[in-house]
C-alpha cells in the first residue's frame, strides 16, 4: 500500500503518508498536525478532512475517535476576498 | 448594519419549514441561502418520499422543494441567494458573502439550518477522475443531465447508496456492484430488495482499498473485512469501473455553531459535531436555534418537522404566538415521535438521546 497515493486533506494535497510521519514526530492532536501540515486550512475549513484526520489519531493513539478533540473552528466558513472585507470597513467607518 | 428580525441560515427542507411557521407567526423573515436556488438536496431528489401526507409522502423530492418555496413567497420571506453566512458572532451578529460583496447583519433570533456534507474514504488513489460522492453523481444525473460514467460501482449502503444506485439504473448506467464495510444493508430493505430485483450485486463486509487507472478511473480493487473491520488478507477482488461513488455518510456543517462557541457534542450516531439543545431548539447561545441535518443526520421528513418546531419556538420566544400554537406543537412533536420509532430509528434515538433528547 502506498500511503502516499492516499489523500486525507484534498484542498492542501496533504497524504496519509505526510499524516502518519507527523503523529510519528510525536504531534498527536488535530490542532498540532493543522499547524504543520495545513490540514483543514482550504476552502472547505476541515469539513471533510478532519473526520478523516481524527480516525488517524484515534488509530494511533489506541482511543475511541469520538474522544480526539476536534480542531477549533473560526472565521470565516469559506475564503472571502480581502477587497471585499476592506470595502466594507471603509464603508463601516463612513456611517460610523 | 442592516438589522432583521429573524435570520435563517439555510434554505433547504429545514429552513424553508421553519420560514414558513415563523411567517405564520408573524414575524418578518430574512432568509439566506449559499446556492443559486433555494431548496437544499430536496432537488436532486427524482424519488417520492416515505412517510406520511403530513411530510408529503408519495411526492419527488424535487416538488416538495416547489412546495416549500411557494409558501415562501406567499409569506414574503425576504431571500437572499448566492449567500453564504460565513461568520456568527455575539449579539447575533451574522457576515454575510454575497456577490464579492461582504457585508453584517444583526438579528433579533437566528435559525440554523445548514444541513450536512458528505464524508469521505480514504484509500489509495482516492483523487483520481471518476470517483465521486454520491451528492456530486446526483447534481450532475437529476440536475445537469450528465451521466457520471458508464459503468459504476457504489460505495455504502445506506439510503443515499441504495436510492442513487437506483437512480443510476434509471439513467442507463450499468452498476456493477454496491459494497458496504458492515455486515448488513444500512438503509430500508424495499430499496436494497428492487436493486437486488434488478440484478445488482450488493457485498457486504467489504470496501475499496484501491483505485486504478491511468489518468481516470478504470477498475477498482475490493478487500473482505472481517468483524473487527480489519481487512482480510487474500480477499482482494478487481471489479472493471469507470465511476466510483462514494455514500458513507453525512456530517453536520457545525462551523458556524462551533465558531458562536455554542455547547457543542462529538456523537458518531449523529454523524459528527452537534449542538446541545433545549426542547425548543434553542441551543446554548440566547435566541440561537439550529435544526435539520445541522444537529444530526436524518431523513428530509425530519427535517421539516424540526425546521417548523424551531420556527414555532423562535417566534414565541420573542412574543410572537402562533395562531396555532398548541395543536401545532403537539402535533409535530407527535410527528418526530412517529418518523424516529422502529428498528430504522434506533440509532437516531440513540444519538439523541446523549444530546439530552428522549424518545422512549
Amino acid at each position: 500500500m502506498s500511503k502516499k497515493d492516499i489523500i486525507i486533506c484534498r484542498c492542501e494535497d496533504i497524504s496519509l503518508q505526510d499524516v502518519h510521519d507527523c503523529l510519528e514526530s510525536g504531534y498527536t492532536t488535530v490542532e498540532d498536525i493543522k499547524r504543520i501540515l495545513r490540514v483543514g486550512m482550504g476552502p472547505c475549513q476541515g469539513q471533510t478532512c478532519s473526520h478523516l484526520i481524527q480516525a488517524e489519531i484515534a488509530k494511533f493513539l489506541g482511543m475511541k475517535k469520538e474522544d480526539v478533540k476536534f480542531q477549533k473552528t473560526r472565521p470565516l466558513v469559506t475564503g472571502v476576498s480581502l477587497e471585499a472585507i476592506a470595502k466594507q470597513a471603509l464603508k463601516g467607518e463612513e456611517n460610523d | 448594519m442592516i438589522e432583521k428580525e429573524l435570520v435563517i441560515i439555510g434554505g433547504g427542507p429545514a429552513g424553508l419549514s421553519a420560514a414558513k411557521v415563523a411567517s405564520e407567526a408573524g414575524m418578518k423573515v430574512a432568509l439566506f441561502e449559499r446556492s443559486f436556488s433555494l431548496g437544499g438536496q430536496l432537488i436532486k431528489q427524482t424519488h417520492k418520499f416515505f412517510g406520511s401526507e403530513s411530510q408529503y409522502a408519495r411526492v419527488r423530492g424535487i416538488e416538495i422543494a416547489d412546495i416549500l418555496i411557494n409558501e415562501t413567497r406567499k409569506h414574503d420571506v425576504e431571500i437572499f441567494l448566492n449567500a453564504t453566512v460565513v461568520g456568527l458572532y455575539k449579539d447575533n451578529i451574522i457576515t454575510v458573502y454575497q456577490d464579492e460583496k461582504y457585508f453584517k447583519v444583526k438579528a433579533k433570533a437566528i435559525i440554523i439550518a445548514t444541513g450536512a456534507s458528505e464524508k469521505f474514504l480514504a484509500f489509495e488513489n482516492n483523487d483520481l477522475p471518476g470517483i465521486y460522492g454520491a451528492g456530486a453523481v446526483q447534481t450532475l444525473m437529476n440536475i445537469h443531465g450528465v451521466l457520471p460514467g458508464k459503468e459504476v460501482v457504489m460505495v455504502g449502503s445506506g439510503n443515499i447508496g441504495l436510492i442513487v444506485s437506483y437512480q443510476l439504473i434509471q439513467a442507463g448506467v450499468k452498476v456493477k456492484a454496491l459494497v458496504e464495510a458492515a455486515g448488513h444493508i444500512g438503509g430500508y430493505l424495499v430499496h436494497a430488495s428492487k436493486l437486488r430485483r434488478l440484478g445488482v450485486d450488493i457485498i457486504t463486509n467489504t470496501t475499496v482499498k484501491r483505485a486504478v487507472g491511468n489518468g481516470k478511473l478504470e477498475r477498482i480493487v475490493t478487500v473482505k473485512l472481517d468483524d473487527k473491520w480489519q481487512e482480510i488478507e487474500g480477499s482482494e477482488e478487481v471489479i472493471e469501473c469507470d465511476a466510483l461513488c462514494i455514500s458513507v455518510g453525512l456530517s453536520p456543517l457545525h462551523q458556524l455553531l462551533s465558531m458562536g462557541n455554542a455547547n457543542m457534542l462529538y456523537v458518531n450516531e449523529l454523524g459528527g459535531l452537534v449542538p446541545i439543545k433545549t426542547c425548543d431548539y434553542e441551543t446554548s447561545i440566547p435566541h440561537v436555534y439550529a435544526c435539520g441535518d445541522v444537529t444530526g443526520i436524518e431523513e428530509a421528513s425530519s427535517a421539516m418537522v424540526e425546521g417548523k418546531i424551531a420556527g414555532l419556538m423562535a417566534a414565541k420566544h420573542l412574543g410572537f404566538i402562533h395562531p396555532n400554537y398548541d395543536s401545532l406543537e403537539a402535533e409535530l412533536n407527535q410527528q418526530l415521535c412517529v418518523l424516529r420509532q422502529g428498528p430504522c430509528g434506533e440509532k437516531i434515538r440513540c444519538g439523541l438521546k446523549k444530546v439530552g433528547e428522549i424518545y422512549d
